[in-house]
């Protein structure tokens, strides 16, 4: 069945305080490569049956509405991944 | 049902009859935990506290209400996202927003949920720190003309309870100059930002002032032997809370301030 991937990141000008906290432990396991982490959030959605348009739309506003803060965070993708 | 303390002496405010007709809904949503002590303080300030749940599909007949705090919906998601779409919230955004702007408290998770309401401005994330802080916490009270603040002075300064893992309040800086200019910032942090809170904003208020939230627990700080310690460790700020209760009581039922 059909998904529709939803990815929500904090904003870039907001502090990520969860992301802080994974970039100051990231060098105590010996990975020193990485300056900066932001951690966001991944919802699939899964339809039963096609994915319309129309459907997807609804995956947009549903994005918008109750799985994004627009104050804080920000829809960064909105795709259809056929399972 | 009645309460009284189990030590220190009855409020005195509980002895004016007029006040006991004011009807204070307090919500219930499943992970809420502070609403039996809202429905405590609504009582000792002298008013009828009115058990509302989530799922009501009629605010009844109140003549304001609390949000209290918890972990509603067990802060899946966002705090206070999920709670916001409960059959009950959107009656109380209607009754806030309406003409008859009914009082609306929110504490804590209250406040995260006033937030993503979109009945007061911005949004609340980790604290900066990141820990999970308790605390007694001093505020200063900037605006006294609130349905909350009635009772207490402009500039006073009050100490009640702070607990919370979320309590960041941060908006883009537009917003907070608006707040500011409208004198809508109700409450700020006094010698200690204990969460990282743009311009140490502790409480905001709507534009109408019916409508505010903060993140420290006033219910908590209302009774004598049960809340912060004063200085001096007599207990002289346990009931600093007490006024924003009595506060609505006074607005509700048209005295002076």
């Amino acid at each position: 069945m059909p998904r529709i991937v939803v990815d929500v990141m904090p904003k870039p000008e907001i502090l990520d305080p969860q992301g802080k906290a994974i970039v100051g432990a990231l060098p105590r396991l010996g990975f020193t490569s990485f300056s900066s982490v932001r951690q966001g959030k991944r919802f699939e959605l899964t339809v039963d049956g096609e994915v319309t348009e129309e459907i997807l739309a609804q995956a947009r506003d549903a994005a918008a509405t109750l799985l994004s803060n627009p104050v804080i965070e920000d829809v960064v993708n909105v795709e259809v991944v056929e399972a | 049902m009645t309460e009284l303390p189990l030590i220190g002496e009855a409020v005195a405010v509980a002895a004016v009859p007029r006040l006991a007709g004011a009807r204070i809904g307090v919500v219930t949503f499943p992970g809420t935990l502070d609403d039996r002590d809202a429905a405590r303080a609504v009582r000792l300030a002298g008013g009828t506290a009115v058990p509302l749940w989530h799922a009501d599909t009629a605010l009844g007949d109140v003549d304001a209400v609390v949000i209290p705090g918890g972990f509603s919906y067990g802060d899946y998601l966002r705090a206070g996202a999920i709670a916001r779409f409960a059959p009950l919230m959107s009656k109380i955004i209607d009754a806030a927003n309406s003409d008859a702007k009914l009082p609306v408290l929110g504490i804590c998770n209250g406040f995260q949920i006033l937030t993503e309401s979109h009945l007061l401005p911005g949004s609340m994330i980790k604290n900066d720190h990141l820990k999970f802080l308790c605390r007694d916490q001093v505020l200063r009270v900037e605006n006294s003309n609130t349905a909350w603040t009635l009772d207490y002075q402009a500039g006073q300064e009050i100490t009640v309870p702070l607990k919370n893992q979320d309590g960041q309040y941060l908006a883009d800086e537009k917003t907070l100059d608006a707040l500011e200019a409208e004198n809508r910032v109700v409450f700020r942090y006094v010698g200690f930002n204990p969460n990282g809170s743009r311009r140490d904003i502790a409480g905001i208020s709507n534009a109408a002032g019916n409508v505010v939230g903060l993140m420290p627990h006033p219910e908590h700080a209302v009774e004598t032997g049960f809340g912060p310690e004063s200085l001096d460790g007599i207990g002289g700020a346990d009931t600093d809370g007490l006024g924003f209760f009595t506060s609505v009581l006074t607005k509700i039922v048209g005295g002076d301030k």
